[in-house]
């Protein structure tokens, strides 16, 4: 394996609208990182601070206003389906198609043979625990199961890069918890570079090689934090003293941040000009 | 069937029976003008009359050529038309709150315009029910494909669909029972608008037979055909009915 970053972020910046226009905000600005080759990489920030912006760009589906992201060696210019798959908060199954036709119309979308889909969709099913329930429709299962049947139709596409945009950001703590600790699993055997998104703290020590931490609007990246446990990460690991320490550490860097954002926010007038 | 849906059924049919038993007082006992309110024994006379000698087929044969011309042309131009509006955000801006009121207009108005340039045969009454049920089946098409949830979208694009995969695994799917629905309300109000018209100003149809029958004073047999056409209508609703919820569970 070559020590090459399977992505390369280079000073980034995104701004949505145009200047001046009244819609005009700066979502990211001068991000530069590197993700080396089957790592967990935590984006985590306040709300608003650009890391689904940046997850959006490294996986082609936003065009950034400056900067360049290079994936597995090549400029990113586009969805990059047969090299990136995502995961996304919620609602992104289609609710008329079951969990098992969800998985198949991903890979039929890459033009996969139908043998090789079945085969492909079932081994991704059982991976995440959903083979009992391939039958139903996202509306039949839970919330959690939903994000499972995403996180199947994901792999069974077998890329080497896998975002996910807070896949677990609408789950209740507890099922949110176990589904880190499978993810975890999982994914210590698949050896796939993945860049995760979440506002989470726990959920991004427990998860990340690294993680990096957004600064307030226009975001960019405070600092990076290594977590150096190895996976398979265990319940344990969320009760121990480094664990904890880790999440303070987190906590001291985002506080300030959000502090920021909230304060940014109260002191905007509800009407411009209405105060003058 | 559990208890509470028998008694729903049971007051279903109880209601039509005593206003049926009312109507037969009304004539028999009660003393109203027999040329005002026929006894509903010689409407069911008449009835029979009406279907066994088929008389009524050259009606019907007008009445649903006239429907089925106008619903194919509302159908189609509504479902075109209602996809090209929805594909950009501008001109749904533009164009769905324009239709909207339109279609809040009593598009009946229309009728003596349309008898004039399409004159009193059946083409005046295919423009009008075109016209009327165009409205429901462009707006449901519209709202149909510009609501599909963005994420949806994203994620089929993120996988790699192409313009012709997205359309038919995401986009058709979502929209399709909007449209349905759709299709179901422009189908009622095309039934509506053609028998409402043919009995303005018409030379042939179901409902310019009533009208005639009506104005020779032969209540029964026209109360007859009132309750001809209003089975022909129920019939038509629950195909229509059926169908959609066929097409809704696939």
């Amino acid at each position: 394996m070559s020590n090459e970053p399977a992505i390369r972020i280079r000073d980034v910046s995104h701004r949505f609208g145009e200047e001046g226009e009244a819609r005009n905000v700066r979502a990211l600005t001068g991000t530069s990182l590197d993700v080396a080759r089957g790592e967990l990489l935590c984006l985590i920030g306040p709300s608003g601070c650009g890391k689904s912006t940046l997850l959006n760009i490294v996986g082609g589906l936003l065009a950034p206003s400056a900067g360049s992201v290079e994936v597995l060696g090549r400029t990113v210019a586009g969805p990059r389906p047969r090299d990136i798959a995502f995961v996304f908060q919620e609602n992104a199954l289609f609710p008329w198609n079951t969990v098992r036709e969800n998985v198949d119309l991903g890979m039929r979308f890459q033009g996969v043979a139908r043998a090789e889909r079945a085969e492909r969709a079932q081994r991704a099913l059982v991976a995440v625990g959903l083979a009992d329930f391939a039958e139903h429709y996202p509306a039949q299962l839970s919330g959690g199961m939903r994000q499972r049947a995403a996180l199947a139709r994901a792999l069974s596409l077998q890329t080497g890069i896998l975002l996910m945009d807070e896949p677990f950001g609408a789950l209740d703590e507890q099922t949110r918890m176990i589904l880190g600790e499978d993810l975890s699993v999982l994914l210590a055997a698949t050896k796939k570079t993945i860049v995760f998104v979440t506002h989470s703290l726990g959920e991004a020590v427990f998860l990340a090689d690294r993680v990096a931490v957004f600064s307030a609007r226009p975001g960019t990246i405070k600092q990076v934090i290594a977590v150096e446990e190895p996976h398979p990460r265990k319940p344990e690991f969320v009760t121990s003293a480094k664990f904890t320490g880790l999440r303070n550490q987190l906590y001291g860097l985002l506080h300030d941040e959000i502090r920021k954002t909230m304060s940014a926010e109260s002191a905007r007038p509800a009407t411009p000009g209405a105060l003058s | 069937m559990s208890a509470r849906r028998l008694g729903v059924r049971i007051v279903q049919v109880a209601v039509p029976a005593v206003l049926i038993a009312l109507w037969y007082l009304a004539t028999t006992r009660w003393g109203v003008s027999r040329i005002l309110l026929p006894n509903p024994v010689a409407v069911v006379e008449a009835l029979k009359n009406v279907l066994a000698t088929g008389e009524f087929l050259p009606d019907l044969r007008v009445t649903l050529l006239e429907l089925a011309v106008a619903f194919a042309i509302s159908a189609t131009s509504g479902v075109a038309i209602g996809f090209l509006i929805s594909r950009s955000g501008y001109r749904i801006r533009v164009y769905e709150p324009l239709l909207a009121a339109i279609y809040a207009v009593p598009l009946i108005l229309f009728l003596p315009l349309y008898v004039l340039w399409f004159g009193l045969g059946p083409a005046s009454k295919i423009a009008l029910g075109a016209t009327i049920s165009f409205f429901p089946v462009v707006l449901a098409t519209i709202a149909g494909f510009g609501n599909v949830d963005r994420v949806m979208v994203t994620a089929a694009r993120a996988m790699g669909a192409s313009n012709f995969q997205l359309f038919r695994f995401v986009l058709l799917p979502a929209a399709f029972p909007v449209i349905l629905a759709g299709m179901r309300v422009g189908f009622t109000v095309a039934l509506l608008s053609i028998i409402g018209s043919e009995t303005l100003a018409s030379l042939a149809g179901l409902g310019h037979h009533i009208v005639e029958l009506s104005e020779n004073m032969e209540m029964p047999r026209m109360f007859a055909y009132v309750a001809f056409v209003v089975a022909i209508a129920a019939v038509l609703n629950l195909v229509v009915f059926r169908l959609e919820a066929w097409g809704r569970r696939r």
